[in-house]
């Protein structure tokens, strides 16, 4: 089997992979099973279509699996490969100190109120908890964060299109587009529960025998262990020793700080508390999932069941950037400070490391199954991103603000033209995530932006019944200033005030964030006229009657289907892998 | 699909559809791996598409046999999902009539 399907004239470079018929067979089978169900869901073709997509009375393994997997995206999948290749296990403080304490609390906490208030977004809510000035900012940012985040996705699924091809990066980004595109209108995501839960799958059956590969090609984890190699920059600076990348804690490489104590506080407040809860309890997208079940206890549970798989992600994304780093002559060449050629931007980095693995262990066959998980996870991600502008735009931006009360086609139309000019943005967002050598980096910067200021305003504002109106949209424009501010401050390229390697200035900007909203909506808000509590009623925590926010049926199931137990198993679960690693 | 009043979800179910794809993922790297080029090089001596291709038609076998087993019961009236605006997909069409 040796037939390769020759990349078309327009090549500029060969291709990184050397994909095979047997390979492409396994991406249009995977393209054909989502198109089709889309197709299918939207001819009626079967009630049984019905019954899966309507995401009623879905048993929890299917709405908790839809829940992780529309987040097993690019962010997932390439940055934390990524980041274990640069830094190795503190990566895992991603899953086991962000993800899933913020998941816990989303589904024991936040998910009540969601659930109960029946609110479709989160502009949404902050138009009903604090009106029309906080409502506006909100909406911007968030559809501004969107296009961003999409490039990032665009740009990724570039990389692929191009080790795949051998394009330059710029054409294969407008055929990744135009994929995205197709991918919508097509219909593929129309059938959500079924591509969500397709593409879990799809991705573990591509990244555990990678990881598994892998792992017998360097020797097992000893192997692994042995053969790690130091980080270092290309000025010659070790950013991560060994040592430093052989233990989750205290993450010195992760945080930037040279002090162990900084650097737990650091990641503990910054990267768990402030950005990852900001990121999970806010991100509708998400949380979505969970509002389509059929009783507040099963909302509570979606976020809750998921975090079970969740805990053991870091196996198959971080681990495989882990061995890239030891098995990758190229990764083991950029990790000791050099810029060998290759990858995306014609100069191999970190984001390159999952590609280049795929590259050097998978046989073809399984290299096919890998690709079709990757596009997936991207594509997905992509259009969750369009879609989430799309809607933003139309009815919380347009409609609210520009031209009201038109007919519903108008708005459809509205939406369409902001599908198509979102994904031509795209390909410019996606032109500035290429610059950044690990994608994290830009992420989390973007998180703490945005996210941080959030969800103080959000955890704030649910809470605090005294914060006013005017303090809900003054705080979130003062904390993503600050954010912004301490940005450019720690950029070195910028004002270069002070410097903070790996993602510590993410997790400085975004817990500044968060401390100038608190700081701000709190004096504000003394100095400003509070809204009547009566208009609080489900949407402030002393304002809502106890029985609104939990299940009366709960109390008589076991303890395995119930919210709290399960939390309380979780945590442990987390803590045990926390002392482990 | 017949009147009988428990109607199950069939080739739809969610598990039949993972089922079915993985199924047909495993049929295709376990023919790779006893009849294509093995690539033993790259995988370090591991016949990956073999032992991959075996493991996924147990997956895929487990859970066209949970579906068989405990078959998804699907309502006699299913309201159609409403058109979800965060998903700009084109929109549904009108049910066929019976």
């Amino acid at each position: 089997m040796s037939v390769t399907l020759s990349p078309v004239a327009l090549a500029a470079a060969e291709p990184l992979i050397d994909a095979n018929v047997v390979d492409y067979l396994m991406v249009a089978l995977y393209f054909a099973f989502v198109m089709g169900i889309g197709l299918a869901a939207r001819r009626a073709v079967s009630d049984s279509i019905d019954f899966f997509l309507s995401g009623r009375s879905l048993p929890a393994w299917v709405t908790g699996l839809a829940f992780i997997s529309a987040n097993l995206g690019a962010v997932e999948i390439m940055g934390m490969s990524a980041n274990g290749a640069q830094i190795g296990l503190p990566t895992v403080h991603y899953f086991w100190v962000g993800a899933i304490p913020a998941m816990l609390f989303l589904g024991v906490v936040m998910m009540p109120f969601y659930y109960g208030s029946k609110v479709r977004s989160v502009p949404e809510f902050m138009f009903r908890r604090f009106g029309t000035g906080a409502h506006l900012v909100n909406a911007i940012s968030f559809a501004l964060a969107q296009l961003l985040i999409a490039g990032v996705n665009l740009y990724l699924l570039g990389t692929i299109v191009q080790a795949l091809l051998g394009w330059p990066l710029w054409v294969a980004l407008i055929v990744a587009a135009v994929i995205v595109l197709s991918y919508i209108t097509l219909g593929g995501l129309s059938a959500a529960i079924y591509n969500e839960v397709l593409q879990f799958f799809v991705i573990v059956a591509a990244l555990l025998p990678l990881t598994l590969i892998g792992l017998n090609k360097v020797g097992g984890w000893d192997g692994l262990m042995d053969k790690m190699q130091p980080a270092i920059d290309a000025e010659g600076e070790t950013t991560a020793t060994v040592a430093e990348q052989a233990s989750s804690w205290p993450g010195t490489a992760l945080s930037g700080f040279d002090s162990s104590i900084l650097s737990v506080v650091g990641i503990v407040f910054g990267l768990g508390f402030v950005l990852s809860f900001g990121y999970w309890t806010t991100n509708f997208v998400e949380v979505q999932r969970a509002m389509a079940s059929n009783s507040i206890s099963a909302a509570r549970k979606t976020p809750i069941i998921g975090a079970f798989p969740k805990m053991f992600i870091p196996f198959i994304v971080i681990l495989p950037g882990m061995i890239a780093a030891v098995l990758v002559t190229e990764m083991v060449e950029l990790k000791n400070g050099g810029t060998p050629a290759g990858g995306a931007s014609g100069e191999v980095k970190y984001n390159d490391a999952l590609l280049l693995l795929m590259r050097d262990v998978l046989p073809n066959g399984l290299l096919g199954l890998a690709i079709a998980g990757l596009l997936a996870a991207f594509m997905a991600g992509m259009a969750a991103n369009i879609s989430a502008f799309n809607t933003v735009f139309s009815y919380d931006l347009w409609q609210r603000y520009i031209r009201k009360d038109r007919s519903d086609d108008y708005y459809l139309r509205i939406g369409r033209l902001a599908t198509v000019a979102a994904t031509i943005i795209a390909i410019f967002t996606a032109s500035i995530a290429g610059n950044f050598s690990n994608i994290m980096d830009y992420l989390q910067t973007l998180f703490g932006f945005f996210n941080a200021p959030l969800f103080a305003t959000f955890i704030l504002g649910m809470f605090w019944k005294r914060m006013t109106p005017t303090a809900g949209w003054m705080g979130l424009v003062s904390g993503t200033l600050s954010a912004v501010l301490v940005w450019l401050a720690g950029n070195p390229d910028i004002l270069g005030w002070f410097s903070l390697p790996g993602q510590g200035l993410a997790f400085v900007a975004a817990s500044t964030a968060f401390v100038v909203d608190i700081v701000v909506s709190v004096v504000v808000s003394l100095a400003t006229e509070p809204k009547p509590a009566s208009e609080l009623k489900g949407l402030v925590y002393s304002e809502t009657p106890k029985e609104d926010l939990i299940d009366p049926d709960e109390a008589s199931k076991p303890w395995y289907q119930r919210t709290v137990p399960l939390a309380l198993l979780a945590s442990v679960m987390v803590l045990v892998l926390n002392f482990i690693f | 699909m017949s009147d009988t009043t428990k109607k199950t979800a069939g080739a739809f179910d969610i598990r039949n559809f993972i089922g079915l794809l993985l199924g047909l993922y495993g049929i295709i790297l376990t023919l790779m791996g006893l009849f294509g080029d093995k690539e033993l090089d790259k995988t370090g001596g591991v016949n990956a598409n073999l032992w991959t291709g075996l493991a996924l038609l147990v997956v895929a076998a487990g859970f066209m046999a949970w579906a068989k087993a405990r078959p998804t019961v699907v309502p006699d009236h299913v309201e159609r999902p409403p058109d979800d605006e965060t998903r700009p997909a084109p929109r549904n069409k009108p049910k066929p009539k019976h």
